[in-house]
């Protein structure tokens, strides 16, 4: 099952430097599902995450599409160690951070920080954004007193808040403010890897907007790297330099944006992107927008080989028995790797509409 | 009002200084509320009133010129050697059997009752928060264990333990206390893990944990104040309980034992004698009814300003609301089920 | 069939409990030093030779495990020992003689109680804030905040002294077996039912009034008025099935306070019953009395649970299949 990415695939990037930031190794996160009765036994596996690899580096945006269920919220917080791994590594600066004691991942926890999507859902309540703000400062004893305070209404200044505001309730602020306290929470002691899941998902588009320029700010600022998990494939070309197309557990395809976005090899980002809207009118009237058919199968049960044969327009009977590899397809750049065996090649259009789901090779 | 003058207030709010802006907590906004609330502020008053006689007892017993627990039979009692009426010879409310001042009874027995009332509930919070939040968050086998507990504790007969510990140990304060706080921890206890349980799958409790909190940070600082509001409903429905399930005991001979003056003795020594002295049932058993309702009124109160959805019958001019769709922390939930009131 | 397996392994559980309880009273009641049991029962002037001689009566000397083995035995072939405050009466004979008298408190308290409560709930709820519902919640509120005892002796001192005492022998303290007829049983029964009954029924009413009111507003009763169905079917045949379910669940948890209130009624109105005795037993020391007071109430408190939640799975059907 497992796939392991040339070493640089999803680094390199503009200018990128090598220097490996984060590198994940076959990570995979199986949830036990119980049943039965007087004993619950684990009857069934959700296999959210079915061996993957990547890696970040220093200063660079790894975006993670995929639709809902795909796996790429558990894999952050894989990575983020908020839920143990079933396999695989975690490689922070060279140090393996898979699994480790809460103790042990303290120390790291300076350095990888989260942003997450619900904004009203990610700040309590009952609690003043001050102190949410200053809680990285109180959890590792950094700063106390009137020093955190000042670190924190700087931190508010920095992302656009009004420090003044530092007693206010999360509830008098709006949506966006409400990121931009998350924001400011992440950032407050300087973390190397910020991992943002969808964080602009919830928001108005005018809105997301300010929130996409502010990360991209402090990125040039503090040298951040960002792992930036979104579904909105337009958003997440605004931002990365290199992308991670998932698929049920699985790493469809990645590389660098530009390769990536020109020419997508694989059948599934090719529908992706041909379902985002396009600004332009014109090209969006001539644009040829693949149907997918078939539900999205469950990761309980994923389907046999590839796992996006059953909805894949362009399956064969290889496609169900087979595996396809992640590696290099022919005249695509070192960095670009697909896991597709007939993967989409320059000038070909995929049919309009795909094949009925049930896996029969056309 | 102009374009102008709506710019000009605008401009105007915006210009004013800003210093210092303090959020509104939820505290602030339920006193407010509270304030407002006419039969709360009453019942507070009540209780003030009880409070203060209680911790008074002693003044009024000089001023009365009586002991609570002394018998005066020359002026106490009458020619036919039964209590006397109130009124005579500066009983304020009549004597008992023995010829102790009624008046000066009940005041001292405001102060078991208040007393008990009070530590229970605090016992049984602390005891009961603790343990909720501990169990409710770390789940695994212990919480499992705890809640049938749990469930156990709030099935038991009350009064099984009370005459068992009565029988072995003998009927005494520090019985009552336990027994007491041995239930009410037990309710107050399911509320909380319940609670923390749903409050440990909250996003922010999820951002705390990437911080790199702790287990016992995230429990006290993040998870505890999102649980107040339903605690201290449920302890000041509490207290009131307490007193009624003391006086109860009290009662039964299960209790405080005589001669000390507690509510629940006095009405058991006026079983016997009510059909010729009315006082000597009347006046105890208002002063317990009284404390009561206004516990439970002030309880009633201080949930309904906590949380103002709920339906008030003596509200002025609500509507009926229809029921909310929206997903909200739940209001107090139904109680005095759960603890043993007042059987 | 579900359902019976679901009720085998009920009784099954429940008997562990009953045992478990039997067991945990017997070792606290007479594991302790046999000086204070045997003092107890023989008085504060008691010499050593007379404590001696009780002691060994009593079999208090013999090893603790050698009681209790006994105990078991006799216990499950319905021997639960002689009183020791009337050394010649077996306690089989007094629960015998004061089970019927505790069980017609009871039972008349629990029907009294139901009723009244339940269906001024629902009347409250389907009259909300109407001048019944309010006066409803005044008397939820003072019943919630009357103890049983003060209401039972209010009530002697209101009802029955003054009735008696003009000549109306309407109501009567103590206890009249049915078999002097329903009448008297009755008569002697109602005033203990009442004061029973009504602390219970002031917090069943406002359960099942919040209860309904929350199940009025489910979207499913919205439907059922919207294919017009009358209000009273609405709520009698569509709402209160759902509404009852915290109802009956409450029940289960009630039991025990019930028990206290039985006992509590039986002291204030004299009926003679279990309660009376096990109180009774107290100040006399009378551990067996206390001890088959407490199976019988774990008894009780097992298969009134049983009940419960055969009522609460027939009202329910999620939960059979769980």
């Amino acid at each position: 099952m497992s796939e392991t990415l040339p070493r640089d695939a999803a680094t390199a990037g503009p200018g990128g430097t090598d220097d490996v930031l984060v590198r994940v190794d076959d990570l995979v996160k199986y949830f036990p599902v119980r049943g039965g009765g007087l004993i619950s036994r684990t009857v069934a596996q959700v296999q959210a995450v079915d061996g993957v690899s990547l890696s970040i580096g220093r200063g660079q945006t790894v975006g993670l599409v995929g639709e809902t269920g795909c796996g790429k919220s558990t894999l952050a917080r894989c990575i983020a160690g908020l839920i143990p791994v079933t396999s695989g590594t975690v490689t922070f600066e060279g140090q393996n951070i898979t699994n480790l004691s809460r103790r042990h991942m303290q120390p790291y926890r300076r350095e990888i920080q989260m942003i997450f999507q619900d904004p009203y859902g990610s700040l309590n309540p009952r609690r003043r954004v001050g102190s949410i703000i200053g809680d990285p400062f109180a959890v590792h004893k950094t700063a106390s007193g009137s020093a955190r305070k000042k670190a924190v209404q700087e931190l508010m200044e920095r992302v656009g808040l009004n420090p003044e505001h530092f007693n206010r309730y999360p509830a008098e602020f709006s949506g966006g403010q409400r990121q931009r306290i998350g924001v400011a929470r992440a950032l407050a002691l300087r973390p190397k890897l910020i991992i943002c899941d969808e964080p602009v998902s919830a928001l108005d588009v005018s809105i997301q907007a300010q929130v996409l320029n502010l990360l991209a700010d402090l990125q040039q600022d503090y040298g951040l790297s960002y792992l930036f998990i979104a579904h909105d494939l337009e958003v997440v070309r605004h931002v990365s330099d290199s992308v991670i197309v998932m698929y049920l557990g699985r790493i469809a395809e990645a590389g660098p944006k530009d390769p990536v976005y020109d020419s997508p090899r694989h059948p599934y980002t090719n529908a992706l992107l041909s379902a985002a809207p396009a600004a332009d009118p014109d090209a969006a009237a001539s644009r040829q927008r693949i149907i997918l058919t078939g539900d999205v199968p469950s990761p309980i049960n994923p389907p046999s080989g590839c796992r996006f044969h059953p909805r894949c327009p362009k399956a064969q009977e290889l496609c169900g028995q087979q595996d396809p590899p992640l590696e290099v397809k022919a005249g695509d750049p070192s960095t670009h790797v697909t896991a597709c065996h007939f993967p989409v090649q320059e000038g070909e259009v995929l049919a309009r509409s795909g094949r009925a789901s049930g896996g029969q090779p056309r | 009002m102009s374009l102008s003058e709506i710019e000009f207030q605008a401009k105007a709010v915006e210009d004013a200084p800003e210093e210092g802006i303090q959020g509104r907590s939820q505290w602030a906004l339920t006193w407010r509320r509270l304030r407002r609330d006419k039969m709360a502020i009453a019942s507070m008053i009540v209780i003030v009133i009880i409070a203060a006689c209680a911790i008074a007892a002693p003044a009024f017993a000089a001023l009365a010129g009586h002991a609570p627990n002394t018998v005066y039979p020359n002026t106490g009692l009458s020619a036919s050697g039964g209590p006397v009426p109130p009124g005579t010879h500066g009983f304020l409310l009549g004597t008992d059997e023995l010829g102790r001042d009624l008046f000066v009874r009940v005041i001292y027995g405001a102060r078991v009752s208040l007393f008990v009332g009070l530590v229970t509930t605090l016992i049984a919070t602390v005891a009961g928060v603790s343990l909720g939040l501990i169990t409710g968050y770390f789940g695994g086998w212990v919480d499992g264990i705890l809640a049938r507990f749990i469930d156990s504790v709030l099935a038991f007969p009350y009064i099984v333990l009370a005459l068992s510990l009565a029988v072995v140990f003998g009927p005494s304060l520090p019985i009552v206390i336990g027994v007491i706080s041995f239930f009410t921890w037990a309710g107050i206890s399911r509320v909380v893990r319940g609670q923390a349980l749903s409050i440990k799958e909250r996003e922010y409790i999820e951002a705390a944990r990437s911080l790199g909190a702790g287990p016992w940070r995230i429990m006290f600082i993040d998870i505890l104040p999102n649980l107040l509001a339903p605690v201290l409903v449920l302890a000041t429905l509490s207290i009131p309980a307490a007193i009624t399930f003391e006086a109860t005991l009290d009662y039964l001979g299960l209790g405080v034992p005589p001669p000390t003056a507690t509510w629940g003795n006095i009405l058991a020594g006026a079983q016997s004698y009510y059909s010729v002295a009315w006082w000597y049932l009347v006046f105890p058993a208002l002063a317990l009814v009284i404390t009561t309702i206004a516990f439970n009124l002030l309880g009633d109160g201080v949930r309904d300003a906590m949380d103002p959805r709920t339906e008030r019958v003596f509200a002025a001019g609500r509507k009926k609301r229809r029921k909310r769709r929206t997903a909200s922390p739940p209001p107090a939930p139904q109680l005095p089920g759960a603890l043993p009131p007042t059987a | 069939m579900a359902l019976v397996r679901f009720l085998i392994r009920r009784i099954l559980s429940g008997i562990v409990v009953l045992w478990v309880v039997s067991t945990a009273a017997f070792f606290l009641f007479f594991a302790r030093n046999t000086d204070i049991v045997a003092r107890q029962l023989a008085g504060r002037a008691a010499t050593t030779a007379i404590l001696q001689e009780v002691t060994r009566n009593l079999g208090l000397n013999q090893p603790i495990l050698t009681q209790y083995w006994h105990f078991l035995g006799r216990t499950v072939t319905g021997n639960l020992g002689l009183s020791y405050y009337n050394g010649s009466v077996p306690v089989a004979s007094i629960v015998g003689r004061d089970l019927p008298r505790t069980a017609s408190v009871l039972v008349g308290g629990v029907v009294l109680w139901l009723v009244v409560g339940l269906s001024v709930g629902i009347l409250s709820a389907t009259r909300a804030r109407s001048l019944f519902d309010r006066l409803a919640t005044v008397g939820v509120l003072v019943g919630l905040s009357m103890p049983t005892f003060v209401l039972g002796e209010i009530l002697l001192l209101a009802i029955y002294l003054p009735l008696n005492e003009n000549g109306y022998h309407l109501v009567n303290t103590g206890y009249v077996g049915l078999s002097s007829g329903i009448i008297p049983w009755a008569e002697a029964l109602i005033l203990p039912w009442i004061t029973l009954a009504t602390v219970q029924a002031a917090v069943y009413t406002r359960l099942s009034r919040g209860s309904l009111l929350d199940t009025l507003g489910e979207d499913y009763i919205r439907t059922a008025r919207a294919k017009g169905l009358t209000e009273r079917r609405v709520i009698y045949r569509h709402a209160l099935r759902g509404a009852l379910t915290p109802v009956v669940s409450q029940l289960g948890i009630d039991v025990g306070v019930l028990l206290g209130g039985v006992i509590v009624v039986e002291q204030v109105f004299g009926v003679g019953g279990l309660g009376q005795d096990a109180v009774s037993a107290i100040s006399n020391g009378d551990l067996p009395v206390i001890l088959a007071f407490v199976m019988l109430a774990a008894a009780f408190v097992v298969i009134a649970n049983i009940i419960v939640d055969v009522f609460y799975a027939v009202l329910d059907p999620r939960v059979r299949i769980s």
